[in-house]
């Protein structure tokens, strides 16, 4: 297994474990292609992680939106803001963890990406013949550098475990992280707020990630378990399809494949990740 | 085999041969095979007309693999955004994120070679000659039994090295045991035949080896008898558990060996146009392609339909609603429409009414056309283009009108979406392609010998009650087309979902006034004096732009106004597309304002 040499994600916060999932007792998992153990603490509250192989030297930690991050480089910045997850009347779900033999970037684009909801997640996303994906707009925020695309509207016959018929939904996608994304929802109970469902990626290896998903909702209705059953069916139906995508790391080349309008946020994801200079996950453009 | 240095496959050399990839039954019906060659992935299908594709198993898309696609019987659909390729060509026929848009012709997937031999079906990646000879299978009288073939976990050199030494001892104690023995008759390097003798006698077994990758092999066998063997599946059940032994023994020989590398196969890059967003394509009003008439037919009174075929190429992917220009020899240019259904990708089919009053185009092919006749013909162009996300789709055609809407129609009813096509004829001996409308069954509506006044209140019936997300399409004379629009207008359907193509302008186009143009992206200011077309003055000053029927009905000279009024002229646009004034047709429109500033 090849360790990962891009100083731009070995310096990234990485999503492990959910917090809820967490015992006293060690706990294994592989990051950036090492071995990285865990366990809560006993006698504070929090959690401690180490490499497997230097038990006595311990990994950065950061216990945040339900989830352990640890980072195996320098942490030269804080993880994202995700400001949503601390008001008082929301619902905050660890919904799912999944993992999928594809790239963290091609796990990242499919959650931007609209126009497979009809044939990946057909009646429940998307359905057809409502395949249309109008015109949205993308940018990069100067002052986050977050990737921020907004005004997507998609026809949904069931947009959330709550809904209740199709509508049409207007999404926000913001991509904070190269390998997390936030997506805002209208929220089926209240106009006036956003529901927030997030993707942490974590990356074990370059081309095998397990996908994390946080489901942050107004939603006095549905049950912890009827939110987890709805977000796992979903990850379900992306699984079989980011595993035949091919290659499995992101090409970062124009060339490689054919874009429409409707990827918009994909050509600006990808160049993105060009800029920051990130080479794991990716197949970066040739110079 | 004794220990020695294993012979390397020539990655080079191996490419430009013909190699085994499935068997010719593994191509089940609707069902889409996943093949390997030199370590490059093929998606395998074949459509309801029997032809066999072989393609990149990628969709140029996002590189899903095809062979989790489906297989309709004359496309096949990408599992992850529903894109559509057409049998034959691979081109892209169907966006579903951009249902209102006709794709680009040039987004085509790779295609490789096929072609069927000895019960296998065979491809390369630049194959030589034809499908190599297996002269003990070329008898005549010699019955063919393809056996089923296996998957060996070993370089392809040393599979055929054990093939050459192919010895079986039947254990097997519920049957005599006759002793069955096996003689080499000729060992190559992707070829191993043997005589196998058995209580049947002796029979040609003939190995195909198909190189999967650097370190797995496929070995294909075909059995050659005399005579019809009585207990086949006796024969493949014995052949088999051959085979099987076989491999167990190859498998164990090549774990002495260190595993060779498997290959680096590189996805081929897309154009470098479809890796921007894609743009109108330059051309100007060219007949690059070059048909024979097949046949012509009869399939109405004064209608005769003419079966196109390409001499040597692929003819390129068409979508419906397209329509090709037919350069005659009278020096005329005329547009039809291509009737063709989904996947019928081997011809192009158009019909053609003799016009009594028309200027010569259709009483030329009526008269002077024959069979076996050469045209030159444009690549198809699509400015009609059909929805296929639509709650519901009403056709409706006067007379030859039904051309575009043939092809949609059979589009429509293929992919099960919900239609109805509404046919106003003369008389029903006017109606074209009388066994194929009987095909749509419920799906269509004669209405037949109707007067003005009776067209006008079944248009009005069958244009009433607008459901959100229905489309309709007019395709026919003049008069029906604007009478049928404005009751669509009237009856609240939105301009979005009335397409509409005339077969001609009958408006009076007037070139009168001189204007002057700025080019935005060109820098060019230009005058168009009067007497001259805009889209004259563009091409003798070196602005190529593609057009087709040059009068203001087909809509491919259209291009982008960024300042100044319009005098549209043309019967391509609906009125609210008029009053935007951001586009025009450069072959009859002109300005109102002094100028015009336009985005090219």
């Amino acid at each position: 297994m090849s360790l990962c040499n891009d100083p731009v994600i070995r310096n990234q916060w990485h999503v492990i474990c959910a917090l809820e999932d967490i015992s006293p007792r060690n706990t294994h998992t592989t990051l950036l292609g090492e071995s990285v153990s865990f366990a809560a603490n006993t006698d504070t509250t929090g959690a401690r992680a180490w490499r497997t192989d230097a038990p006595d030297t311990s990994l950065p930690v950061t216990c945040a939106y339900g989830y352990l991050w640890t980072c195996l480089g320098t942490a030269d910045k804080p993880l994202f803001a995700l400001p949503e997850y601390a008001e008082a009347d929301r619902r905050n779900v660890c919904a799912a963890t999944v993992g999928v033999r594809v790239s963290a970037p091609r796990a990242v684009e499919n959650f931007l990406d609209m126009g497979h909801f009809p044939y990946v997640h057909t009646g429940i996303l998307g359905e057809q013949p409502h395949t249309e994906v109008r015109e949205y707009d993308v940018t990069v925020e100067e002052s986050t550098n977050d990737v921020i695309a907004t005004r997507c509207r998609f026809y949904q016959p069931m947009a959330a475990a709550g809904a209740d018929g199709g509508m049409l939904v207007e999404y926000i996608y913001r991509v904070p992280h190269p390998y997390c994304s936030v997506l805002y929802k209208s929220c089926p109970s209240d106009e006036s707020r956003l529901d927030v469902i997030a993707l942490f990626v974590q990356p074990v290896t370059e081309e095998t990630i397990r996908a994390h998903a946080l489901v942050s909702v107004i939603d006095e209705n549905s049950t912890d378990l009827s939110i987890r059953m709805f977000q796992q069916t979903i990850f379900g139906q992306d699984k079989p399809i980011l595993e035949n995508q091919f290659p499995k790391r992101l090409p970062l080349d124009p060339r490689a494949e054919t874009p429409i309008r409707a990827d918009k946020s994909a050509i600006v994801y990808r160049r993105w990740l060009s800029d920051l200079g990130i080479t794991y996950g990716v197949i970066p453009a040739a110079a | 085999m004794t220990e020695q240095t294993l012979k390397t496959l020539d990655r080079a050399r191996a490419a430009r041969q013909w190699h085994p990839v499935a068997t010719s039954d593994d191509l089940r019906m609707r069902h889409v095979y996943h093949g390997q060659i030199l370590g490059r992935e093929l998606a395998v299908w074949r459509a309801d007309d029997g032809h066999v594709n072989v393609w990149e198993n990628r969709c140029l898309h996002r590189g899903v693999r095809l062979s989790i696609g489906i297989n309709d019987g004359h496309e096949l659909a990408c599992q992850y955004h529903g894109w559509r390729y057409a049998n034959r060509t691979a081109g892209c026929t169907y966006i579903p994120a951009h249902p209102a848009d006709a794709p680009a012709r040039t987004i085509c997937n790779n295609t490789y070679p096929a072609t069927e031999r000895y019960g296998l079906v065979w491809t390369g990646e630049a194959p030589e000659g034809t499908a190599p000879d297996a002269p003990e299978l070329q008898h005549a009288g010699n019955h063919l039994l393809v056996l089923r073939s296996l998957p060996v976990n070993a370089p392809l050199h040393l599979t055929a090295g054990h093939l050459a030494d192919y010895t079986f001892y039947r254990s097997d104690h519920t049957r005599p045991a006759t002793q069955v023995s096996t003689h080499l008759r000729r060992a190559g390097e992707f070829q191993v035949a043997v005589d196998w003798t058995d209580e049947n006698g002796t029979s040609a077994l003939v190995f195909f080896l198909q190189p999967t990758d650097n370190h797995r092999t496929s070995v294909h066998a075909v059995l050659a008898t005399s005579k019809p063997p009585d207990n086949p599946l006796q024969r493949l059940k014995d052949h088999n558990f051959a085979m099987s032994l076989l491999r167990d023994r190859i498998e164990q020989a090549a774990r002495q060996h260190p595993t060779p590398a498997a290959f680096t196969v590189a996805s081929p890059r897309v154009s470098e146009a479809l890796a921007t967003l894609p743009k109108l394509a330059a051309t100007g009003r060219k007949a690059p392609l070059r048909v024979v008439v097949k046949s012509i037919r009869d399939v109405a009174t004064e209608i005769k339909a003419f079966e196109l075929i390409s001499v040597d190429t692929q003819l390129p992917t068409f979508q419906p609603g397209a329509h090709i220009d037919v350069h005659l020899a009278n020096a005329q240019v005329r547009q039809y429409s291509l009737t063709n259904a989904p996947g019928q990708t081997d011809r192009y089919i158009i019909a053609v009414k003799r016009e009594a009053d028309g200027n010569g185009g259709s009483a030329f092919l009526h008269q002077s056309v024959r069979v076996g006749d050469t045209l030159a013909i444009s690549l198809p162009r699509n400015n009609f283009p059909l929805r296929r996300d639509a709650v519901n789709t009403l056709l409706i055609a006067g007379g030859i009108g039904i051309t575009p809407l043939l092809a949609m129609a059979q589009t429509l009813k293929s992919a099960d979406h919900p239609f109805h096509l509404h046919y106003f004829v003369q008389d029903q001996s006017h109606a074209a392609f009388p066994q194929l409308l009987s095909t749509f069954g419920t799906h269509i509506s004669m209405h037949t010998g109707l007067s003005p006044e009776q067209t006008r209140t079944t248009l009005a019936n069958t244009l009433e009650g607008y459901k959100p997300a229905s489309h309709v399409y007019l395709c026919g004379p003049a008069a029906m087309l604007s009478a049928a629009r404005d009751l669509a207008y009237r009856m609240n359907w939105p301009d979005e979902a009335i397409h509409f193509e005339f077969f001609k302008n009958t408006t009076d186009v007037t070139t009168d006034q001189a204007f002057t143009v700025e080019l935005a992206r060109s820098g060019l200011t230009l005058t168009v004096e009067s007497g001259q077309t805009l889209l004259h003055t563009l091409r003798t000053n070196g602005v190529e732009l593609p057009s087709s029927c040059e009068q203001g009905a087909c809509g491919t000279c259209r291009v982008g106004v960024l300042d100044g009024e319009p005098l549209h002229q043309d019967v391509y646009l609906s009125d609210a597309e008029h009053q935007r004034n951001d586009c025009l047709m450069t072959c009859v429109s002109r300005a109102r304002s002094e100028k015009l500033v336009l985005d090219i």
